[in-house]
């Protein structure tokens, strides 16, 4: 097929679906990392300066086991990434085509501070403790860090504009640029990234503490381990009451640009003053009603409007509106996790508040939730993504008109191919980290001898083990 | 020129400058990737792992510039970046699987079970070699637009050998200059077995560009541009002789001179790509779409300029940096040569 055939033919449905499963796949799979990268580095770098200001030798024990895991984190994100940015051309051509002048910068802004910045630090961070000097490698440790969350905040701040796009005007059909300015702080940006940086945050916490919880479990009381257990349950306790006040305000924000999200969120199906905040219902579109609806009277308008007869538009009364089964459940996944965050990170702060050990139905509990910010994220971006649906670009670009024209069977076989892949890497991922942390149980002979320097000897000492 | 036409060109040196780079530096990583040797003797996994540990701290920021470079064709070329790649939809699509199946196993040989990291070894290796053949296939189809001849394709299957074999060598040479010893004279053999086919490759694009189109024959066999660009040839070739010759009377008693295959390599690299690049210019996609009619709005490219001019240099600054840091022999950072 050459260039201009393929632009001639209009996609057909069968390949915008599995276009669409293909993407969702790959960046669902991809987010997963640098949820855990973005709030891991941070965390990393805590250790370290506390090491370096108590001069505490478990804090950097906590920093070499953490920055394992780390590693592994960040080749996974990287990669998966790559497949990102050759997408968008494969699979949603129309979207630079119509875009492209925003989308473009924006993602070019973020190779250009981010990626490079995170990619060659990260081997001084690695391997180079012991061939630069401390500073130099707590330097490293620091750019990393802001490396990670720059590239968070170029890419939510392109993902909030195709939410709530502003600062372009459309010249034939191709949005471009008139302040760069409004585009890059749209209106619902400062609560996306702020939102998603929390749920990085409540990611890392939760990943720390769990990991940490099962050392204990298997009997491996190092200080390290109680260091790093203590260190995420306390962050994931500070940060999780200020997700929820942040999530609230993004609930507002996207009730003012995108109501007909916050219905289906909501299954608001007819406009309507004290609407209920449904604890349960089946949402069903053929009846356009909610079967088996239970339900806190008034309380939904109050929490969208902060006033108990607030009115909230239905979704009847739009024209195009995302489906509500997905956007419905997603966010009451979201919110369930959130609310188990709450309960286990300040029961688990209290308790193990003055070096009390925590009990073991607690360290279980926390085991047991060790992924809770993958799936508590996954949920809730699947309620933003698809409640923009059926835009692309909220108003500007309809999903369906920025597919690609590819024959559907390349899509299928690319699809079996990355989905496959993606499992065995994931399971490989899950059971490695559990690997590792089972390895740094028992105790080495040589342990005492490995100085503490070169460490690209790192991955060999390691592979011993 | 205008202005509307000189940032179109800025951005096509720019996208070249970084596909150049990647070039040479993932290039090198990936050939160290494809040589890894496999029989089952225990100094096999001593060398696997310092090859490796050879790459360790750099692999991440090679690979980047394929981001970059893709990058700018997606951002400032749109409607090139959804051609290209939509041509190349199913090589390209090998290519990432190559990529992510080789970065993960990086990690995880190092960090899975004992009897699990012969498995990573062996998926680094064949990721390495699916995402360089990948990328050759996907360059001979750019070659000649995506010409659906059994010509093209045989030619997109010429290529694939030929810039596996050019990653083989420069990966070789990479080790010639990182390692020392057994390791070190294995990469020698390793370096004269890749070399002619490499060259082999660029003498076929050499002759079979002209060939096909008019444009570029023009461009290269007309006077007096072919005096002027007579040594571009002359010394690419001259410096497979050179590098042959150096090799031969490998290993010198002192290793001071153990640089200058990977000099070459890059120096071959270089004239290769500055060849292609004078080629093709100013088509993105050859013969049927020009920088111009590709490129984006020139706000948005004057808006990503700013950025370029202020990163580029700190990005090619702290790269040296980094190369620095790790300057040396790579055994010297593995607890094996203690």
């Amino acid at each position: 097929m050459n260039a201009a055939a393929l632009f001639a033919t209009v996609a057909d449905p069968t390949v915008i679906t599995l276009a669409r499963i293909q993407f969702a796949a790959n960046i669902s799979f991809h987010i997963l990392f640098p949820t855990i990268t973005i709030a891991l580095c941070w965390i990393l770098l805590f250790f370290k300066l506390r090491f370096l200001k108590t001069g505490d030798q478990s804090w950097m024990d906590a920093y070499s086991f953490w920055i394992k895991i780390f590693a592994l984190t960040f080749a996974l994100g990287v990669v998966s990434g790559i497949t990102m940015s050759f997408q968008f051309g494969t699979n949603w051509p129309g979207f630079m085509e119509t875009v492209g002048n925003i989308a473009g910068p924006l993602l070019a802004y973020e190779v250009l501070t981010a990626f490079f910045l995170e990619a060659t630090f990260l081997g001084i961070m690695l391997f180079g403790r012991g061939r630069v000097s401390e500073r130099t490698h707590t330097l490293a440790t620091w750019l990393v860090a802001i490396g990670t969350s720059l590239s968070a905040f170029w890419i939510l701040s392109l993902n909030s504009w195709m939410q709530t796009p502003t600062g372009h005007e459309m010249i034939d059909g191709i949005a471009h640029p008139v302040s760069w300015w409004q585009i890059i702080f749209n209106p619902s940006m400062p609560y996306r990234l702020t939102h998603m940086m929390l749920a990085c945050g409540l990611t890392g916490a939760f990943l720390v503490a769990g990991i940490s919880a099962y050392r204990k479990l298997r009997g491996d009381h190092q200080p390290s381990v109680n260091k790093a257990l203590r260190t995420g349950v306390v962050l994931a306790a500070i940060l999780i009451p200020i997700q929820i006040f942040v999530g609230d305000l993004h609930g507002l924000n996207s009730f003012k640009h995108q109501p007909a999200k916050v219905a289906a969120i909501e299954g608001v199906w007819e406009t309507q003053q004290g609407a209920p905040l449904l604890l349960f219902a089946l949402p069903n579109e053929t009846t356009r009603s909610n079967d088996y609806a239970l339900g806190v009277p008034n309380l939904a308008s109050l929490i969208l409007t902060h006033d108990a007869n607030g009115e909230i538009t239905g979704l009847n009364d739009f024209a195009d509106h995302p489906p509500v089964m997905p956007l419905f459940w997603g966010f009451r996944i979201m919110v369930g996790i959130g609310l188990l965050m709450l309960a286990s990170s300040w029961l688990a702060t209290w308790l193990g508040r003055k070096q009390n050990p925590l009990p073991k139905w607690l360290l279980t509990t926390l085991l047991g939730m060790t992924f809770s910010g993958w799936i508590a994220t996954l949920a809730g971006w699947y309620v933003t993504e698809i409640g923009r649906q059926p835009w692309l670009v909220h108003g500007i670009l309809r999903t369906a008109d920025a597919a690609a024209a590819i024959p559907p069977s390349n899509v299928g076989f690319t699809l079996a191919l990355y989905l496959s892949l993606y499992v065995v890497l994931l399971i490989a991922y899950v059971s490695t980290l559990f690997l590792i942390a089972r390895k740094a149980g028992t105790p080495q002979k040589s342990a005492k001898d490995a100085p503490a320097k070169p460490t690209l000897g790192l991955t060999v000492e390691e592979s011993r083990a | 020129m205008t202005e509307a036409s000189v940032y179109p060109a800025i951005f096509a040196g720019l996208m070249g400058l970084a596909m150049l780079i990647y070039a040479i530096l993932d290039g090198y990583d990936l050939g160290v990737g494809i040589l890894l040797p496999f029989s089952k003797t225990a100094s096999n996994d001593q060398q696997r792992d310092r090859m490796i540990a050879s790459i360790g701290p750099f692999w991440d920021a090679n690979e980047t510039w394929l981001v970059l470079a893709v990058g700018i064709l997606l951002v400032a070329f749109p409607k090139a970046h959804g051609v290209i790649l939509g041509e190349l939809y199913l090589p390209a699509a090998f290519l990432l699987v190559g990529l992510i199946l080789r970065g993960v196993s990086f990690d995880f040989r190092a960090k899975a079970a004992v009897s699990h990291k012969r498995l990573w070894d062996h998926c680094f290796r064949i990721g390495s070699l699916i995402a360089t053949l990948a990328q050759g296939y996907m360059f001979g189809r750019y070659i000649h637009g995506f010409d659906t001849s059994l010509g093209a394709y045989g030619f997109a299957v010429l290529s694939a050998i030929c810039i596996t074999a050019g990653y083989h060598f420069i990966g070789a040479c990479w080790l010639i200059l990182k390692t020392d010893g057994d390791l070190q004279a294995r990469a020698t053999k390793w370096a004269r077995r890749s070399l002619w086919i490499m060259a082999a490759g660029i003498l076929a694009v050499c002759i079979v560009n002209p060939l096909v189109s008019e444009r570029i024959y023009d461009k290269w066999l007309t006077l007096p541009n072919l005096l002027l660009l007579a040594p571009i040839p002359i010394i690419t070739f001259g410096l497979v002789l050179v590098v042959n010759q150096f090799l031969k009377g490998f290993p010198y008693s002192s290793d001071r001179f153990c640089w200058v295959p990977f000099a070459s390599a890059v120096v071959i690299f270089i004239l290769s790509f500055h060849g292609l690049a004078y080629s093709f210019f100013p088509y993105i996609i050859p013969d049927q779409l020009t920088i111009w009619e590709a490129a984006s709005a020139t706000a948005s490219l004057k808006f990503m300029l700013v950025g370029v001019i202020i990163t580029v240099p700190a990005i090619i600054g702290y790269t040296i940096y980094s190369y620095r840091v790790f300057w040396g022999k790579s055994s010297n950072l593995s607890y094996d040569a203690q």
